[in-house]
């Protein structure tokens, strides 16, 4: 039995198979409608985040199955003081597969430690989310063709934006990626990617501006600046607005340049930008759907 | 010059950095132990100057000595047998450290979940540890 608790937990193989699953059942959904009948999935939510939880549910009932969990720890009996490790024990009686968000970090691999069913990460505090990576890459991979030979721009929160630490981690297997991180100051990518990248002599730059290096980019993955990383509200304000993607600067883009985002936006994309047809975010939620119904059958060994 | 008694069967850990002989005793669990145990602050040195020592007497089966190589790989562990110094052992970084070392991030489920070992893990570098929940990082201790 399996379980996934990090983007790496796969194989460079293992992910070119689970994706080669997503882009079939994206071609074929009829062929899985009923392939989950009688299977339950338990989304033991910890933390309210309604967009990976319907994004799991609808997965789960694309597959022809049923879901059951909770999507706050009021409402778990967590809120009683029941452990992590009791939990699982008792959600593995009742279902087939269980996808765990927790603020913990950690919380997720306690659980898989125990269950008797496979646990799925949904995210764990700032430390990994997973099926967010598994999405980037599979929306890269159906819409590019490839995973190597780009030249990918990370803009905006790089520092405490976990999606992009693991996002990079996942990239840096692939060959040929240039990484080019465009943030503020204060912002900066952690100096552990950095050693990782000269580690495995991977080719990076830092930059400030965006409009500089627009028209270097195959690929642009925006990020919001998240306001609860913030211990002084100054800061935030200051920098929030340092980087709004707008169609002024998506002109100076590649003609096939794709744009990137884990969502919710604020406002670092202007909504004149969704009508390009260069925009890849929208798209990516529903990759997200299918590369979850991938991981829902790779686990329960049903691909 | 202090005299402390040769011992039969145990450990001596020598060329420990001065001060530091009480945190190692704590580390090994030797206040948990119930052997003989000579602890000698502030001993004089040539090649340290000052220097600490700790003595232990008790079943050279029982201790499990792999932490002192992350706490410090300077320190020799003579084995003693008979009264007699058998060999010196070599240390090696564990792969994992068990309920040793507390896991300080706040955000780590450790900090929650009852019973939960705090287990930390050896790093690809070869010499820093991380928590196995968190991958909080942790360096030496001294």
């Amino acid at each position: 039995m399996r379980h996934l608790m990090s983007p790496l937990d796969f194989s460079a193989e293992e992910l070119e198979k689970l994706f080669d699953l997503a882009n079939d059942i994206e071609n074929n959904p009829a062929k899985y409608a009923h392939i989950c009948a009688g299977k339950k999935l338990a989304t033991c939510f910890y933390e309210p985040s309604t967009r990976t939880r319907l994004s799991f549910e609808s997965a789960m009932l694309n597959l022809g199955g049923n879901v059951i969990g909770f999507s706050d720890a009021n409402s778990s009996s967590a809120s009683k003081g029941e452990s992590v490790s009791d939990t699982i024990r008792v959600i593995s009686c009742f279902a087939d597969i269980c996808a765990m968000r927790h603020p913990k970090e950690g919380a997720p691999m306690v659980a898989a430690s125990k269950s008797k069913i496979p646990v799925i990460n949904a995210g764990d505090g700032g430390h990994q989310h997973p099926t967010q990576t598994l999405t980037d890459l599979l929306t890269i991979r159906s819409l590019k063709g490839r995973l190597n030979h780009f030249t990918i721009g990370l803009c905006g929160d790089l520092k405490f934006g976990r999606t992009v630490h693991s996002l990079i981690n996942a990239l840096s297997r692939y060959e040929d990626i240039s990484f080019i991180f465009i943030s503020p100051e204060e912002l900066r990518v952690p100096d552990y990617i950095i050693d990782m990248l000269k580690e495995k002599n991977l080719s990076y730059k830092e930059v400030i501006s965006l409009d500089d290096v627009m028209p270097e980019l195959d690929l642009l993955y925006m990020t919001r600046v998240q306001k609860e990383r913030f211990f002084n509200e100054e800061d935030y304000i200051r920098l929030k607005d340092f980087y709004i993607l707008t169609k002024a600067k998506m002109e100076l883009a590649k003609p096939d340049m794709l744009v990137l985002h884990p969502l919710p936006r604020v406002n670092e994309i202007s909504v004149e930008v969704d009508d390009d047809p260069r925009a890849a975010y929208f798209k990516q939620v529903q990759y997200g759907v299918y590369v979850r119904m991938a991981l829902i059958l790779t686990l329960l060994e049903l691909a | 010059m202090l005299n402390v008694g040769k011992i039969e069967e145990g450990f001596v850990l020598d060329h420990i950095k001065a001060g530091a002989s009480l945190t190692i005793y704590h580390q090994l669990g030797l206040d948990k132990l119930d052997c003989t145990v000579a602890i000698i602050k502030n001993a004089r040195s040539n090649k340290m100057g000052r220097k600490d020592i700790l003595k232990v007497e008790c079943d050279i089966d029982t201790l499990d000595l792999d932490i002192l190589a992350f706490i410090d790989h300077n320190i020799t562990v003579n084995v003693i047998k008979n009264g007699e110094i058998v060999r010196k052992k070599d240390l090696v970084m564990p792969k994992e450290i068990v309920n040793i070392l507390k896991c300080k991030n706040p955000r780590c489920i450790t900090s929650i979940e009852q019973e939960l070992s705090h287990i930390f893990v050896l790093s690809s570098d070869g010499e820093s540890y991380h928590c196995k929940y968190c991958e909080e990082k942790y360096g030496k201790l001294m």
